[in-house]
């Protein structure tokens, strides 16, 4: 099944990428090599397989949920693009 | 043995010599730091600190002193900068990270830290551990010391190269898909993954969370053991981390092979393995045949899907682990956008390079609506499929050995125009990490133009001890792993 240029640019989309006309046609070729390859998985049957989640199974380990201070709050913001009064700074979203 | 000699030898070597006082840890950083310089064409590093490193080898001469040292105190390491340090930038030699400074140093980072290792700085790799090559870097390409015109392999191409270079002892490194054993054949030197679970993933940039998994690079099998045993173990703050007893890695390097049984997967010697390589593993084997081991033919016959499931599971994973680099917390941010959403569409296109956005796109793609279940989560079946062959011929073997590439190194550019095949270079070593068992890397010869070649061990889950065992035995009855690029012995 091959994608279709406008199924990169949505892809690109909801990934937050942007991506110019041009990149989005080479992206297209590219994709497209690789779902041919990925294709071959379509044709293995695997009536009655149990999806791997995690090389050892048995799932997550959970712990009590008790809060503890993390002491990095200013290491933390000093990575920041942009931060004031302790807090991350965005564009206005709400006009 | 003189202070300038030392950095050829081997982490048990500079260990004894600094028990006996025969050199300092300051001196043998020194001697470190001064060949680092030496061979920055290398690009093996992205940051180096000597005030750092001699600070760490003081503290390590002053344990020594005390009394209070293990046999790692004072001998240096370098770290892939997928992990995460206090001391130095922490970049997955992405744009997206230039300059970060974590607040906290990774588990590994840490644990070796307190066996007293010292840091000589951040290794150069794949960006976000993706890549074959290492030529995706944003902060350029790593050169093969066995040759310049080669790469070093990937994604832990600068950890390969500086330990083949002898510019550090070890290196710590990460394997999602072969990203030890690939480079560490490539660049004639050891490299093991552990089980997944064994070495914490806390303060490992994660790139795929069900496949990542961090391990060393050395000269020896012997000196990957003395490393596990400080750098493994069970980690609250990893969920997936194994909760196991400690374990002393190094107690299986006197085994007798005698009757060891060495699975040779028929699929790992067919159509596309190179003949200089099989040459060189048919005499690795013969070798172990010699030493008592007897060879068993055994069949995984899906290993061949492992490379569609891989390039299904870790985009996947990827791209939500990836969603985190959005230009507000930390990251690179565009200069110029109109507002949120184009403050993060622009941040990440500037921010990430063309493997780690068509991943993202791939990953996106193959978990939207309407294709989780063809894709995903058909790929998780098949991925079970591949782990249970394992099982199945594990039943008839001990170990599994055979290539860990289908060729020698390549040059530079000559696939990095063709995703495709470049993703076939993690043929072999694919199966091993979906399945999560350890498997290494140890030099067993060269091939075409010279370059090395490296035979791979498997071995069950949590036999790790074992398998170095097996590969130190091969390494006591030969040389390769002793070898040394030329215009690097001095």
């Amino acid at each position: 099944m091959a994608l279709t240029l406008s199924d990169v640019q949505r892809i690109a989309h909801l990934a937050r990428i942007e991506i110019t006309q041009a990149e989005a046609a080479h992206a297209l070729g590219e994709l497209n090599d690789i779902f041919a390859m990925i294709e071959r998985l379509q044709s293995v049957d695997t009536a009655g397989i149990e999806p791997m989640s995690h090389p050892l199974g048995g799932g997550q380990r959970l712990r009590e949920d008790a809060a503890a201070p993390t002491g990095v709050r200013e290491a933390a913001l000093a990575n920041a693009p942009a931060q004031q009064a302790g807090l991350f700074l965005v564009p206005r979203v709400i006009e | 043995m003189s202070a300038s000699e030392l950095p050829l030898r081997s982490v048990a070597d500079l260990g004894r010599a600094l028990a006996s006082r025969q050199v300092s840890a300051v001196e043998l950083a020194q001697a470190y730091l001064s060949r680092i310089e030496r061979h920055r064409d290398l690009n093996a590093f992205l940051d180096v600190r000597p005030e750092v490193t001699l600070a760490q080898a003081r503290d390590a001469d002053a344990r020594i002193a005390r009394g209070d040292a293990g046999p790692l105190a004072g001998v240096p390491i370098a770290h892939k900068d997928i992990f995460v340090t206090r001391d130095y930038a922490s970049t997955a030699a992405s744009r997206m990270l230039k300059g970060y400074m974590s607040p906290f140093d990774a588990t590994v980072v840490e644990k070796l830290a307190g066996a007293g290792m010292v840091a000589l700085g951040k290794l150069n790799c794949d960006e976000f551990a993706m890549g074959s090559s290492n030529e995706n870097s944003h902060y350029g390409n790593v050169l093969n010391p066995w040759d310049k015109t080669a790469v070093p392999g990937g994604s832990s191409g600068g950890s390969a190269a500086a330990v083949a270079a002898r510019i550090a002892p070890a290196a710590t490194a990460t394997d999602t898909g072969g990203s030890i054993r690939e480079p560490a054949a490539f660049s004639g030197i050891t490299g093991i993954k552990p089980t997944y679970g064994r070495a914490s993933r806390w303060g490992m940039i994660a790139f795929a969370s069900s496949l990542d998994q961090a391990g060393i690079m050395t000269q020896s099998a012997e000196d990957a053991a003395l490393i596990f045993n400080a750098m493994l173990g069970f980690d609250p703050r990893d969920s997936t981390s194994v909760d196991r007893p400690a374990e002393d890695y190094t107690r299986s390097l006197g085994m007798d092979l005698k009757g060891l049984r060495i699975g040779l997967p028929k699929e790992f010697f067919g159509e596309g393995l190179q003949p200089d390589v099989e040459k060189a593993i048919r005499e690795a084997l013969g070798e172990y045949v010699r030493l008592g081991a007897e060879l068993v033919e055994i069949s995984l016959p899906n290993a061949g899907l492992g490379i569609p499931v891989y390039y299904v599971i870790a985009p996947a994973e990827c791209s939500s682990n990836l969603s985190r680099f959005d230009g507000v917390r930390y990251g690179h941010r565009a200069a110029h956008y109109e507002d949120l959403n184009d403050m993060m569409k622009k941040s990440r296109r500037e921010g990430f390079g063309p493997e780690p956005r068509r991943r993202i796109l791939i990953g996106t793609y193959v978990l939207s609506h309407g294709y989780y279940d063809a894709y995903y989560l058909q790929a998780q079946k098949v991925r079970r499929l591949i782990a249970d062959e394992f099982q199945q011929a594990f039943r008839q073997c001990d170990v599994i050995a055979g290539p860990v590439t289908t060729s020698v190194a390549f040059g530079f550019g000559e696939k990095a125009a063709d995703p495709v095949s470049m993703y076939l270079s993690d043929l072999y070593t694919i199966p091993g990490s979906l399945a999560g068992i350890p498997g290494m890397s140890l030099p067993c010869g060269f091939g075409a133009r010279n370059r090395p070649v490296g035979l791979q061990l498997m071995a069950n889950y949590f036999e790790e001890a074992k398998l170095l065992g097996v590969a130190h035995r091969y390494q006591q009855a030969t040389d390769w792993h002793k070898r040394i690029p030329a215009g690097f012995s001095e």
